[in-house]
């Protein structure tokens, strides 16, 4: 009797939940409670395990150890379509549609309405129309989900979650595209879902959000549980800093860069169609200059726009002093820009070929041929010499790229861009799935590479890495700068507050001058000038 | 044999135990061709006689030739279906060059080649700057060439009866003995192909684009500007088989061609390069045709009909695709 009591008190628990991959802990015995008609948020920085906990919800991981509990009895959950038939739906940030169909074919796909055995469109369009009406969302049936707004994909998403008389709906960042119109829409959708049989968790990094539509907040943070608070009964700092929580390494973080370095890169007003807004920073020589900010904060797009990957609708950018422009990656490595992606090994390796061709690919036409001819015994001992400056550890330069571990890629692709002679690199994500070892010798070889007189940019979803490894810091928010902050001023907090913003229009003046001070921050945000009083951040 | 090693010390683009792995293809298909051959042998006594295995070569030179192009092109990743009509047209402007035009041979034979590159330029064009998938592109160039080749001849066949030295090209023997030069024009195109791929930065980029070009485009690679490149050399390759088909005839055949762009295919995949791209050899290709060719060979001489051996080579490939994919499974 106590145990269906306690049972019906808790919608959905997380008991214990661990969760490893080779070299991680994504998840280690995390808790969390849904209550019976409630709104949680789940908050935690990039990496937290947020994704990881929803994948172990519908099945698509196995957890290593603990267990959930639906509505008082144990939940096992074979995969996404076991889920949603237990009434589990969530919504990820990425649709999960096919374009080329409609709206009510979409929501029925994998279970379509037949009569006598064959597919009924009329009977599936009548249903679809049914469930819109009750949901109260402006779509048709018959519409072509490809022609609908990001938003009205979006009401696909949640109709078709819905359909499977959702008890738990979870919702990974689902105002990430929408206006403020479109917010408030959603809000109400999810106020008219919620009801004593029901519960919504939501996860978002927009305080203001978390505000408007949610009870109580949990916070995770490196894969394990922090805290859960009452929404009205907390303030953004104290969220902020329950999500940053841990303390920095101890390791010197590097001073200010000197103002009487010259500037080797300045962007001004750079634009692209989908995301960016107005990015302007510049780099000076020998600097480390860290990019913050969010998943989709439009990090990754300028690095691409910068090196003529992507399209820049706007902007420009200066290069040693000359005004430039780059269409493509080809023009950025004669300007000497070397572009290390975020993803390795789809857009920074030939995996099958080996160490030699890989570390030589950028230079072999200018450096090691000769009228055509490649020599190859010389490219060879330029990546023999590599391999020994840079210290990378493999058999031989013959060795085939994919056998290498993650970090000894990374130095591959830094060895490229150090024979093709580049003085600006731009680094994405330089340590993402590199063990802890390795990462140490990826931050040595940056100050080193820093030290020779190169320029780095260092986009990171890792704060304490940018914390420790930046001379200045540019924080981004939804495709424009949010601030630009120097070592000594830079705090996990400080970055979180500009990274968890929607750039009003103060913060958009703020952006505008290139820095954001302390009062424009505290007017924009209440609380953060409280925030700022703690003397041990 | 000596070919094959001279090769293995080519094939470079890997390390030694990968590259190890990567020849194994080729072993499988070298030794299956020498299996095939053995069979033959037995089989009939006519089949391993000097003038038979010359006839093997002899008529393995249009089909090689056109696979050694089709090779570059498949590495990166892409597809040439208008290699076989593309050669027809080539052949038919080869008779307007010469024939019509009065054009001195070794003019027209260069010209021909050209006329075969402008093809190859056109189809690296439409995949590189216009972003058309190889297989569209090329397959349009594939119906455009066939059309042209009887529109430009009237659908009359061109003879080169006024130069007797054109026939020369492929049926005179410079040597004196028996020994058909196209066989000789096959060999220095193999040499070259070898070369070019292996060799040179062009065979270096052709590699990288095919193993991924978008990582190519991200290393400050003109990715755009090495398809064309390699669509127009491959171009060359049509234009040369052309200038081949049309000696070995005396004439210029405007109808044929269509067909040959899937044995030039079979032959490359049989030779162990991959479709998708980043994997292969110009050795591998030659095997391949030389085990089409000692295929129909040996069944016309066991006197197995025509239709049977579509039949077998059909099976070939099925085989020769498995066994690579069982292999890369394995690695």
């Amino acid at each position: 009797m106590t145990a269906e009591v306690a049972g019906s008190e808790h919608l959905l628990e997380v008991r214990g939940v661990s969760k490893g991959f080779p070299g991680v802990r994504a998840l280690h015995e995390m808790h969390l409670t849904l209550r019976h008609g409630e709104v949680l948020a789940l908050v935690g920085e990039n990496g937290a395990g947020k994704s990881t906990l929803m994948k172990l919800l519908s099945g698509i991981y196995t957890a290593d150890a603990g267990e959930f509990w639906l509505a008082g009895r144990p939940l096992s959950v074979s995969g996404p379509k076991d889920a949603l038939e237990q009434g589990i739906s969530i919504i990820h940030q990425e649709f999960n549609l096919m374009p080329h169909l409609t709206v009510a074919q979409n929501i029925f796909i994998g279970r379509e309405p037949r009569v006598a055995g064959f597919l009924s469109d009329r009977e599936q369009n009548r249903r679809a129309a049914e469930l819109l009406d009750r949901l109260g969302l402006p779509l048709k049936p018959r519409q072509v989900v490809g022609n609908l707004t990001v938003a009205r994909q979006q009401m696909v998403e949640i109709a078709k979650a819905l359909s499977y008389d959702a008890r738990v709906l979870i919702m990974d960042e689902p105002t990430a595209a929408l206006n403020d119109a479109e917010v408030s829409t959603l809000h109400d959708l999810i106020r008219r879902f919620r009801s004593p049989e029901t519960g919504v968790i939501y996860i978002s990094h927009r305080m203001d959000e978390l505000k408007a539509i949610s009870d109580r907040v949990t916070v995770i943070r490196d894969g394990e549980y922090v805290d859960t608070v009452d929404t009205r009964a907390t303030s953004m700092p104290e969220v902020i800093s329950l999500m940053v929580g841990r303390t920095l390494t101890s390791e010197a973080r590097p001073q200010g860069v000197r103002a009487d370095r010259e500037t080797v890169l300045e962007v001004e007003g750079l634009c692209t169609k989908d995301l960016l807004k107005d990015v302007g920073f510049d780099l000076r020589k020998g600097e480390i200059l860290g990019f913050a900010g969010l998943m989709g904060a439009g990090r990754t797009e300028v690095a691409r726009a910068l090196v003529g990957a992507d399209k820049m609708s706007a902007g420009t950018v200066r290069l040693r002093g000359r005004q430039v422009r780059i269409h493509n990656p080809a023009e950025a490595a004669r300007h000497r820009i070397g572009y290390l992606s975020e993803d390795r090994k789809n857009l920074g390796l030939l995996l099958e070929q080996d160490v030699a061709s890989n570390i030589a690919i950028s230079s072999v036409a200018e450096r090691f041929t000769t009228f055509g001819f490649v020599d190859f015994k010389a490219m060879r001992e330029r990546a023999k010499e590599m391999v020994r400056t840079l210290g990378i550890k493999t058999p031989s330069v013959q060795q085939t790229t994919k056998n290498l571990s993650g970090g000894n890629q990374q130095k591959v692709v830094i060895a490229k861009w150090l024979v093709k002679d580049c003085d600006i690199l731009i680094f994405d994500e330089p340590t993402r799935g590199i063990d802890v070892g390795a990462k140490e010798e990826i931050y040595r070889l940056l100050n080193d590479l820093a030290e020779q007189g190169k320029s780095i940019v260092m986009i990171s979803s890792e704060l304490p890495e940018v914390l420790r490894m930046s001379h200045r810091i540019v924080v981004m928010t939804e495709g424009r700068v949010s601030g630009v902050l120097d070592s000594d001023e830079a705090t996990q907090e400080s970055v979180m507050h500009l990274a968890t913003l929607r750039p009003d229009e103060n913060l958009r003046d703020a952006a505008e001058l290139g820095l954001v001070d302390e009062s424009v921050l505290a007017s924009a945000v209440p609380g953060a000038g409280d925030d700022r009083k703690d003397p041990d951040q | 044999m000596t070919t094959l090693d001279a090769t293995t010390g080519q094939a470079a683009p890997s390390g030694w135990a990968a590259g190890l792995k990567d020849r194994l293809q080729q072993l499988l298909a070298f030794a299956s061709l020498i299996v095939i051959f053995g069979f033959f042998s037995v089989a009939s006594s006519s089949f391993f006689t000097y003038g038979n295995v010359t006839n093997i070569l002899f008529s393995t030179v249009v089909i090689g030739t056109l696979a050694l192009g089709t090779t570059f092109v498949i590495i990166t990743g892409g597809i040439d279906l208008s290699i076989g009509t593309g050669m027809a047209l080539c052949a038919v402007m080869s008779g307007v060059f010469i024939t019509n035009m009065g054009i001195a041979v070794p003019l027209g034979v260069l010209l021909t080649l050209l006329f075969g590159g402008l093809i190859g330029l056109v189809n690296g064009f439409n995949v590189s700057v216009l972003r058309l998938p190889p297989f569209i592109a090329t397959l349009a160039m594939m119906l455009v060439a066939q059309g042209l080749a009887l529109v430009i001849s009237h659908s009359a066949p061109i003879y080169f009866t006024k130069d007797p030295g054109y026939v020369k090209i492929s049926t005179g023997s410079i040597f004196g003995v028996n020994f058909p030069n196209a066989v000789l024009v096959l060999l220095v195109a193999v040499v070259v192909s070898v070369v070019l791929l292996n060799k040179t930065i062009l065979g270096r980029y052709t590699y990288s684009i095919g193993s991924n070009e978008e990582a190519t485009a991200l290393s400050g690679i003109n990715v755009r500007r090495w398809k064309i490149v390699i669509y127009t050399l491959a171009g060359l390759f049509i234009g040369l088989a052309g200038v081949m088909i049309s000696a070995r005839l005396g004439s210029a055949q405007p109808a044929t061609g269509m067909g040959y762009e899937l044995q030039a295919i079979a032959a490359v995949v049989i030779g162990g390069t991959s479709l998708a791209g980043g994997k292969g050899s110009v050795v591998g290709t030659v095997i391949g045709a030389l085990i089409i060719s000692v295929l129909n060979n040996g069944l016309q001489i066991m006197s197995i009909p025509q239709e049977w051996q579509n039949v077998v080579l059909g099976l070939v490939i099925l085989v020769a695709v498995y066994a690579d994919m069982i292999r890369k499974k394995e690695a």
